[in-house]
Order: structure tokens, then C-alpha cells, then sequence
């Protein structure tokens, strides 16, 4: 299996980021998942990529659904407020936050029972409105905190420790949010940590809904012989779609490379996500290739992670809505309040 | 018009020895639904608004695009009383499904105009009947089919305007407001009503019971239905955050909110608010309590199936303290009931909505200029306590025509509740618990995400926490918890709006009610006092929780009437609960049959009540305990058992 990282060349990481945070100012609560978690592992590279991005953590916003994964928001970036609200329906939460404060940086954790079964309207109308922040799934097939029942991404054929089989088929969230029109899909795996956090920098930098589906194996309830969704199947499966790198907007860097072999593409902010084509004719800018490559890959048998799709360029709902620059929350009675007059002129209107 | 001249219109003779009636009719409109008789009801409404007489105007539709009957009722009566009346003095028969009908409902005596092939005039011969070749009249006045159906109505309104006595003048004022001053389309119109007034003036015999004449009770008023009141309110309350999902009767709510808003508050060109028309209520809600955790002043509306939709997340923000404003238009439910029909049946379910121990911050208002007041009232409780409140109006208030003095501005700051700023941070020095009860009331301090100070942030989730956020499954930090969050409704009786109470001496009686029901009630009490001499005392509830004033007003009178429109005396129970001993003075006035209530009904079944066949003591003096007889038929009480004091009364 290839390295899923793009060598990058930069300086040494100062101890201190650019907002003057160390990166202890981005842990959060000790971690009450089990030990050998998936989760724990994407909590930790949330953190990093908090750090080394220099964002923050007051301007943050964490949400999260119910379940395993939405405990997990407490375990990092204790500085950011956090939510952990209602099952399946963290989206419309987070869509409310961000209508009252467009500023905030928003992160969503969900799992695969919040986001694909009780939750799967709410995720797909957060996408369709393409709501500003990265909605991560931690994907492990099972629902963990009521003791390891399939979920709906549960893969065909899957077995569970009782050895009860899988009948259905999965849902692939990367597919349903390319078909929604997101535009920043990509696919990881819990334990590729490398791969991971660039990822979650570009979808930092993304401005729109940045959808992540992470392969995080539960080790207690879906981590056996038979699982398709443990860490030893996903070694053993992982298929990297392209090396990815990732370059700070303030960082100078000229990456070298074989002319066409890498593809850059900016981001809102300025920075830039590098992928290096490990197969021949991907174009992570094509919706339909995205879709026929995982079926593909769901027919071949392949965890296929990477960058799935990417259109940066697609407009976010709060720019849609083309609100005042102060966030709403803050604005004063003399801006919310139209004038005496205005009350007049609607009465006479109606005598 | 030789040819209307020669058309063998029925002419019929005045009814004998009547005196007329000035200014006190009821008209019903009986057409087919998207016919598009709703501008044509508007401005015969209006028309006689315009000539001083206090109006109402209440559209009963079906659940329906096009092609079940509707019927619009219009009362006018110079005394003001603009409830719901159930005899109708002036049917308009447009419809064949329901002329029989239409006709045999009508009181001897009333008038009856009628589209000529439904040919009213076979099923009564004591009614006054006036039949219109309506196709005819349209025809001469369009080739287009499609418009053609629209004059037909505004000729209907000619015709009434002739034989009632509505001025022309006032007529083509309305006709104006109601197109906006487009001459295309008021010249149309009022060729339309010329050609009924000039049809009924050459054909109709003149009647002389009913007349409109000038008076001037209605100068200065204003006409608006109780949702546009309420989406004026919430601009003026500062709302920013408003999220929907269509459901009648609630959808023109948040529909004239939006047109409000990008009328007068954009600043240069952009918004200073957001609106999401939401896939559900579900995520109408869970936007609601996002955003009023993020600190929005946010709201939505909805009827009761919504507000079912939304039980879930309603607990969280309750337990979780997250501001935002649910306001339901009450229908009868569910949505395959009667979607279209008025309630107040969801009191229970508003108050105690969800999981657990919750108990809702709840507003009942019971007019357009209430409706206006209650919605920025609304975002200030919401903010105040950290928690959702209801505001119920119901279908009758929502949807239909009322008049009202003009809205006052607002003079009371905006009020955003205890919110930590970053400077109030810096001072507490880290000596703050997101749900410490530091001013012994209950309500917490909080802040808001995106605040810059390293203390600002916490970590919300519903129940199981500690004073500071911290998550806890102690048994005493749950219990802290949520005794405090009643404390905070206990507290709540001190900033929700007061009923109003009119206590009259020598009153043995109390009367209770809230919302619509008022105007019937009002109406009712003025029945009892002067055709009976009958003098009640009335409490208007204005909200829950209930305030002392309560207790004094029942302690103060021997018997009390709550009067409401749902099945089971809702308000009834829960007043029971409240009164502890006292309860057994309440008695409950039912009405329930979709249609708005009405004052005789009310004014029947208390008399009923206070004079039953097994207590036949002089009104006024029955015993508090006496068994109840159920007054579905006035005059003939039913026997039967109805141990706790009810009226259900039929329409």
C-alpha cells in the first residue's frame, strides 16, 4: 500500500501556532470510549489540525447527534463551545447556530447510526443547503453505545459477534453527499492518521459542508473475524484514491513534482489541497466519476479512502442569504427594530 | 341592458310588517373553493368597514385546492360584537352542493340571494329569495371563460351592495386597496359591480329589513388577520432567526414575516435576519434552539401535528436552557382531520410537551393586536428564561379578518436575558458556573459561542450536568437541576402577561376563558346581562404558568365557567390542578365542532347549568356540586350522567 501522503516540505512546527496557542490549549476532556477506540484517534488529529491551522478554539463551534461519536466532541478543543444535542438532528442545530453567528468555525461529529438511519434526512438537506462546517461520520458499522446492534452502513455479508450476518446493503455516505452536490467529500480511515489530517485541514479551509465518512473501528462490538469495518480488514482493504497534501495559505511553498502527476486546487482561504494521482484518470472535480469509482470500489471489495470529490467554488447557504457582516446574534435593538414610521406606514396600509 | 331588462328575473315581495335592521346582519357566501370568491369577500367586507360598521370576516374552507364548498361569513354589527353568530340573515347561494342545505339552515325571514339554476326558492317558501342569472350578467361582461368566474363573485357583491345599501363609492375604495391601484384589474371589478347593483335595482324587488348605513365606529381601525399581526410583532421584537415548514394554518404566518422583513430590514442591500424554510419541524425547531443557543432571537411556527413533530427537541430545550419562540396556530388535528377547521386543543400538549418533567412557558392570546404584542413579549421571555416558549393562537385568530385599534410601537427595550460578555468574563475571573443560580431565580448565566475568552466556553447537553457544565450522573446535581428549572417557571409568574380581569358586584358567577374564545364570551356575558340580568365576572387568562390572580378571582366567586374549544376542558383540568380545594368550582363550557365559537352558545349553556330540572332554585343560587346536565339541546336538557360539570354544546 502507498504512503497516502504527499511529502510537503516546510519548516520546523514552532511550539507555539500562529494565534500563540500551544497545542495543549486545543485538548479537551479525557476520553470515556473504550480503549483502542477509532474515535479517540480522529479526536486527536481534530486537535492537531486545529493547531497547526492556528484557528482559534473560541471561534469554534462543536456539535455532535447522540452516540459513541457524539461524546466525542468533549474530548477536544475544550476552549470551543460544544453541543451535544439531539439524535440524528445535530444538523439542524448546527445550521441554527451558524444562521445566528456566521463567524463561527463549526465542527459536527456524528456516527453512522446518528447520520445514516435516524438522521439521514437532516444530514441530506444539510448538505443540499450546503451548511458551513465539517460534518465528520464516524463510521464503524454498529451502534456502539446501545451494545453493537448493524447499522445501516453495516457492509452486505457483515457479520456481528453474535454471528448475526448483514442482510442489507450499506448506504455509502460519500456517495449520497456527492449525488446531494457537497463539495468536499472525502473518505479516512482512523487508523491512517497522515491521510487523516490533511483531510481536516483542507475541510478547514472549505467553505461549505465539508463531509468526511472515517472508517473508525470499534473494538468492542465490531473489531472481530468476519467485521468489514475493524482494523484489520481496513488495513488490509484500505485503497488510496491519491497522496494528499496540504499547504497553509501563508506559507510559501512551492511543492515540486512531475508535471501532471499532482493537482492543486485553492481553497476559500487561500491555502492549498496537493493530490497526486495514484490512479491514472481520477478527477476528484468529476461528480459522476466520483460515484462510479465507489461502486466500484464497494464491487471490488475496497475500502477506498482519499479525497472523493472537491468544488471548492460552490456558494455556502449564509452567503446565499446575504446577511448583514455582523453576526445576527449581535445585533443591536436600533438595527432590529424598524423605526416608528415604518409601524405607521404598514398600519395606514391596512385601514 | 334591454336584454337583462327582458330576462325573467323572479321578483319577489318584501317581507310584511318587519322593522328594519340597521347595521346588524350577518352575510354567508356559499361557493365552490377556488372559485376565487376571496378577493369579491374581501371587498364586501371591507366596503362596509369603510362605511363605519365594526365587521368580521371568517373564511370555513376544506382541506382542498378546488371543488369542495366553502362559505364566508361577514358579521356586521354596530355594537361591536364581531364573534362568530350562527344564524345567518343573508345567504349567497353559489353553489349547487350545498344550496339545499344552505337554504334549509336559514332562520324565517332571512334573505337569500341564489345563482338561478340552483333555483333556491323550491325548498322554503318563508325566506326572502332573490335569484340572479349570474351566468348571464358574467357573460356580458367577458369572453374569457376564466375570467367570466371571477366577475360572477364581484357581481355578487353588486347585488348585495344594491339591496342592503352599500355605497358604491366605498365599494371602489375597496376594490382599489384590493388590486393594489392596478386599473386593470379594478376597472373589470367594478364594471362587475355595476352590472349587479344596476341588475338588482331594475329586477330585485327592494327589501327593507336589512340596511348598512353610514356610522362611524370603524375610523382609525385597521383590518389584519392574527397571523400577519404576529409576523408584525416579530419584526418588531427584533426577531433574526426564523425557520418554518408549511402546515395550515400557520404557513401565512411566516409567509408575511418574510415579505415584512425584506421590506424593512435589509441595511444596504443585506439582511439583518435569516429565514429557512426547513424540511421539516423537526429541523424547524432543532434550528430554533441552535440558533438561540448561538444567541439569535429565533422563531417558527407551526399547527399541532408540527408541534407533535417537535416534542422531542422542545424537551432538550427545556432541559438544556436554549432560547426560541414555537408559535401554534391550533387546528383541529390530526392532519387527516379537519386541517382546515379552528381549535384550541393543544393546550395540554403545548405546556407539557415531551419526555421527563417539563412544563412550558406558554402565551394565549386572543386578538390580532395581541398577537402583535405576544410576539416580540415572546422573544423576550425566551431569552430571559433560556427556554422555548409557545405562543397559541389557533385558526380563527390566525387566518381570519379582524379589526383593531392600530398596533402601538413598542416602547419597552428589547430584553436579551443574562448573557455573559467577554469584558463581564474578565471581571468574574473564572468565578462562573454556565449553571450557577448566583441571583436565586432560577435562570443562569450563559454565554455565547464565538465569544474571545478562554473561560467563555461550555459544554451543552441535557440534563446531565453539574452547576458548571461538567458532565455528572449524580443523583443530587440532577435533582439540583431540574428544581431549579422549576424555580425558573416559578419566577416566570412574575414576567408573563397578567390576566385580565373584569369583576363586577354582586357577581355570583366567574367566567373563564382565553384566546378566540373571547370575543364569544364578551358577547355572551352582554347576552346574560341584558336579556337576563345575569352579571358575570371574567378572568382572560393571558398565559402559563398562572399568576395569583387567579386564585383571588375563583375564591371571590361561587361557581366558575371555563369556556374552550377542545373536547376535554383542557384549561379546565389544568386549572383544577392548580386550584388545589377550589377546584371543585369549575365548570366547563365545551365547544368543539371546528367551527369558531359562538356567544349563544355560551350564554345557553351557563344558563342551562345554573338552572337544571334537578336544581331548580333560582338562577344564580344553584348548588357549586349540583350534577350538570349536558345542554346539547337548549330548552330540553338531556338526561344523563355528567358528574364533573360540563356543557358540550353542538353548533
Amino acid at each position: 500500500m502507498a504512503d497516502s501522503t504527499l511529502k510537503v516540505t516546510t519548516t520546523e512546527a514552532p511550539k507555539e501556532n500562529r494565534v500563540g496557542l500551544k497545542a495543549t490549549d486545543y485538548s479537551g476532556g479525557k476520553s470515556t470510549l473504550c480503549a483502542g477506540c477509532g474515535h479517540d484517534a480522529i479526536s486527536n488529529q481534530i486537535i492537531r489540525a486545529f493547531y497547526e491551522m492556528s484557528v482559534k478554539p473560541e471561534r469554534v463551534a462543536k456539535f455532535s447527534g447522540i452516540g459513541c461519536s457524539s461524546k466525542t466532541p468533549a474530548y477536544f478543543l475544550s476552549r470551543s463551545h460544544g453541543f451535544n444535542s439531539v439524535h440524528g438532528r445535530m444538523p439542524a442545530v448546527a445550521t441554527g447556530a451558524m444562521l445566528a453567528n456566521h463567524q463561527l468555525l463549526g465542527i459536527g461529529v456524528s456516527g453512522d447510526g446518528d447520520t445514516a438511519s435516524i438522521g439521514l434526512g437532516q444530514f441530506m438537506h444539510m448538505v443540499r443547503r450546503n451548511i458551513p462546517i465539517i460534518y465528520i461520520i464516524e463510521n464503524n458499522g454498529v451502534y456502539g453505545l446501545t451494545k453493537g446492534q448493524f447499522s445501516a452502513t453495516a457492509d452486505e455479508g457483515s457479520k456481528l459477534k453474535t454471528g448475526v450476518i448483514n442482510d442489507l446493503p450499506p448506504m455509502d455516505l460519500c456517495a449520497l453527499a456527492v449525488e446531494l452536490g457537497c463539495g468536499y467529500v472525502a473518505r479516512g480511515f482512523a487508523g491512517d492518521p497522515k491521510q487523516m489530517i490533511n483531510i481536516l485541514k483542507g475541510a478547514i479551509a472549505h467553505d461549505g459542508t465539508a463531509v468526511i465518512d472515517v472508517i473508525s473501528p470499534c473494538v468492542t462490538f465490531n473489531n472481530h473475524e468476519g467485521s468489514t469495518k475493524g482494523y484489520q480488514y481496513a488495513k488490509e482493504h484500505q485503497e488510496l484514491l491519491q497522496q494528499i497534501g496540504f499547504v497553509q495559505s501563508y506559507e510559501q511553498i512551492e511543492v515540486e513534482y512531475e508535471a501532471g502527476t499532482v493537482k492543486e486546487v485553492e481553497l476559500h482561504d487561500g491555502s492549498r489541497i496537493l493530490l497526486k494521482k495514484l490512479e491514472e484518470d481520477y478527477d476528484p472535480s468529476d461528480a459522476v466519476q466520483a460515484l462510479q469509482r465507489l461502486h466500484r470500489a464497494v464491487e471490488a471489495g475496497q475500502m477506498l479512502t482519499g479525497l472523493v470529490y472537491l468544488k471548492p467554488e460552490k456558494k455556502s447557504f449564509l452567503k446565499q442569504l446575504n446577511m448583514v457582516d455582523d453576526p445576527l446574534w449581535s445585533l443591536s435593538q436600533e438595527r432590529t427594530r424598524p423605526s416608528r414610521e415604518a409601524l405607521d406606514e404598514i398600519m395606514r396600509d391596512l385601514m | 341592458m334591454s336584454d337583462i331588462q327582458t330576462d325573467s328575473a323572479v321578483l319577489e315581495a318584501p317581507a310584511e310588517g318587519q322593522e328594519p335592521i340597521v347595521n346588524d346582519l350577518t352575510i354567508h357566501v356559499a361557493t365552490v373553493n377556488g372559485s376565487g370568491s376571496q378577493s369579491s369577500n374581501n371587498v364586501l367586507m371591507r366596503s362596509i368597514f369603510q362605511m363605519g360598521v365594526p365587521v368580521s370576516g371568517k373564511n370555513m374552507f376544506p382541506s382542498n385546492i378546488a371543488g369542495l364548498p366553502t362559505w364566508f361569513t361577514i358579521r356586521a354589527n354596530k355594537d361591536g360584537w364581531i364573534a362568530r353568530k350562527k344564524e345567518v340573515d343573508l345567504m349567497i347561494c353559489m353553489n349547487a352542493q350545498t344550496a339545499k342545505e344552505d337554504v334549509e339552515g336559514l332562520p324565517p325571514g332571512a334573505m337569500c340571494i341564489y345563482d338561478a339554476p340552483l333555483n333556491g326558492k323550491q325548498y322554503r317558501n318563508d325566506v326572502n329569495f332573490f335569484e340572479v342569472p349570474f351566468a348571464k350578467l358574467a357573460g356580458e361582461l367577458s369572453t374569457d371563460s376564466r375570467l367570466r368566474k371571477l366577475l360572477t363573485n364581484m357581481i355578487y357583491v353588486g347585488i348585495v351592495a344594491e339591496l342592503i345599501g352599500i355605497e358604491r363609492g366605498e365599494i371602489v375604495a375597496a376594490i382599489t386597496k384590493q388590486f393594489k391601484g392596478k386599473q386593470k384589474a379594478i376597472d373589470p371589478n367594478v364594471a362587475a359591480i355595476d352590472k349587479g347593483m344596476e341588475y338588482a335595482a331594475a329586477n330585485l324587488a327592494k327589501q327593507t329589513r336589512y340596511r348598512i348605513e353610514r356610522m362611524n365606529a370603524t375610523a382609525g381601525k385597521i383590518i389584519i388577520d392574527g397571523n400577519a399581526a404576529a409576523a408584525i410583532g416579530a419584526m418588531f421584537g427584533g426577531v433574526t432567526v426564523v425557520t418554518w415548514y408549511p402546515i395550515t394554518p400557520s404557513s401565512s404566518l411566516c409567509e408575511s414575516l418574510i415579505e415584512y422583513l425584506r421590506e424593512y430590514r435589509i441595511e444596504n442591500d443585506k439582511a439583518t435576519f435569516a429565514v429557512v424554510q426547513a424540511e421539516d419541524e423537526l429541523a424547524a425547531v432543532g434550528m430554533v434552539l441552535g440558533a438561540g443557543w448561538a444567541g439569535a432571537r429565533s422563531m417558527t411556527s407551526t399547527s399541532g401535528p408540527g408541534v407533535s413533530l417537535m416534542a422531542e427537541f422542545v424537551g432538550l430545550g427545556y432541559f438544556a436552557e436554549l432560547p426560541g419562540v414555537i408559535w401554534d396556530i391550533q387546528r383541529v388535528g390530526p392532519s387527516t382531520g379537519l386541517p382546515t377547521r379552528t381549535a384550541q386543543g393543544d393546550v395540554f400538549e403545548a405546556i407539557t410537551l415531551s419526555h421527563g418533567d417539563t412544563q412550558h412557558i406558554t402565551l394565549f392570546p386572543s386578538s390580532v393586536a395581541e398577537c402583535f404584542e405576544f410576539a416580540g413579549e415572546a422573544l423576550d421571555l425566551a431569552e430571559q428564561f433560556q427556554t422555548p416558549i409557545f405562543v397559541l393562537s389557533d385558526l380563527d385568530l390566525g387566518m381570519n379578518n379582524w379589526m383593531s385599534d392600530p398596533f402601538k410601537y413598542p416602547e419597552k427595550p428589547i430584553k436579551r436575558g443574562k448573557v455573559l460578555s467577554k469584558e463581564k468574563l474578565d471581571e468574574l475571573a473564572g468565578k462562573w458556573g454556565r449553571y450557577d443560580d448566583v441571583d436565586g431565580d432560577g435562570i443562569p448565566w450563559r454565554t455565547l459561542p464565538g465569544t474571545d475568552h478562554q473561560d467563555a466556553s461550555y459544554f451543552t447537553r441535557g440534563s446531565g450536568h453539574d452547576s458548571h457544565a461538567r458532565y455528572s450522573e449524580r443523583p443530587q446535581d440532577y435533582k439540583a437541576t431540574v428544581d431549579r428549572l422549576a424555580k425558573k417557571v416559578e419566577t416566570a409568574k412574575q414576567y408573563v402577561p397578567k390576566p385580565v380581569v373584569d369583576t363586577r358586584d354582586g357577581a355570583k358567577i366567574g367566567l373563564i376563558a382565553y384566546g378566540t374564545t373571547d370575543f364569544a364570551l364578551e358577547e355572551a356575558r352582554h347576552q346574560l346581562r341584558s336579556e337576563r340580568g345575569v352579571e358575570t365576572s371574567y378572568l382572560r387568562l393571558r398565559a402559563y404558568p398562572f399568576t395569583e390572580e387567579l386564585k383571588d378571582f375563583v375564591a371571590t366567586h361561587d361557581r366558575i365557567y371555563v369556556v374552550e374549544q377542545n373536547r376535554d376542558g383542557q384549561m379546565g383540568d389544568l386549572l383544577r390542578l392548580e386550584l388545589g380545594r377550589m377546584q371543585d368550582k369549575i365548570r366547563k363550557v365545551l365547544h368543539y365542532t371546528g367551527l369558531p365559537c359562538d356567544a349563544r352558545t355560551i350564554s345557553d349553556a351557563v344558563l342551562q347549568m345554573e338552572s337544571t330540572i334537578d336544581y331548580p332554585e333560582p338562577l344564580l343560587l344553584v348548588r357549586a356540586d349540583a350534577p350538570m346536565v349536558r345542554a346539547a339541546s337548549i330548552g330540553t336538557p338531556l338526561r344523563g350522567p355528567a358528574p364533573r360539570g360540563e356543557a358540550r354544546m353542538e353548533d
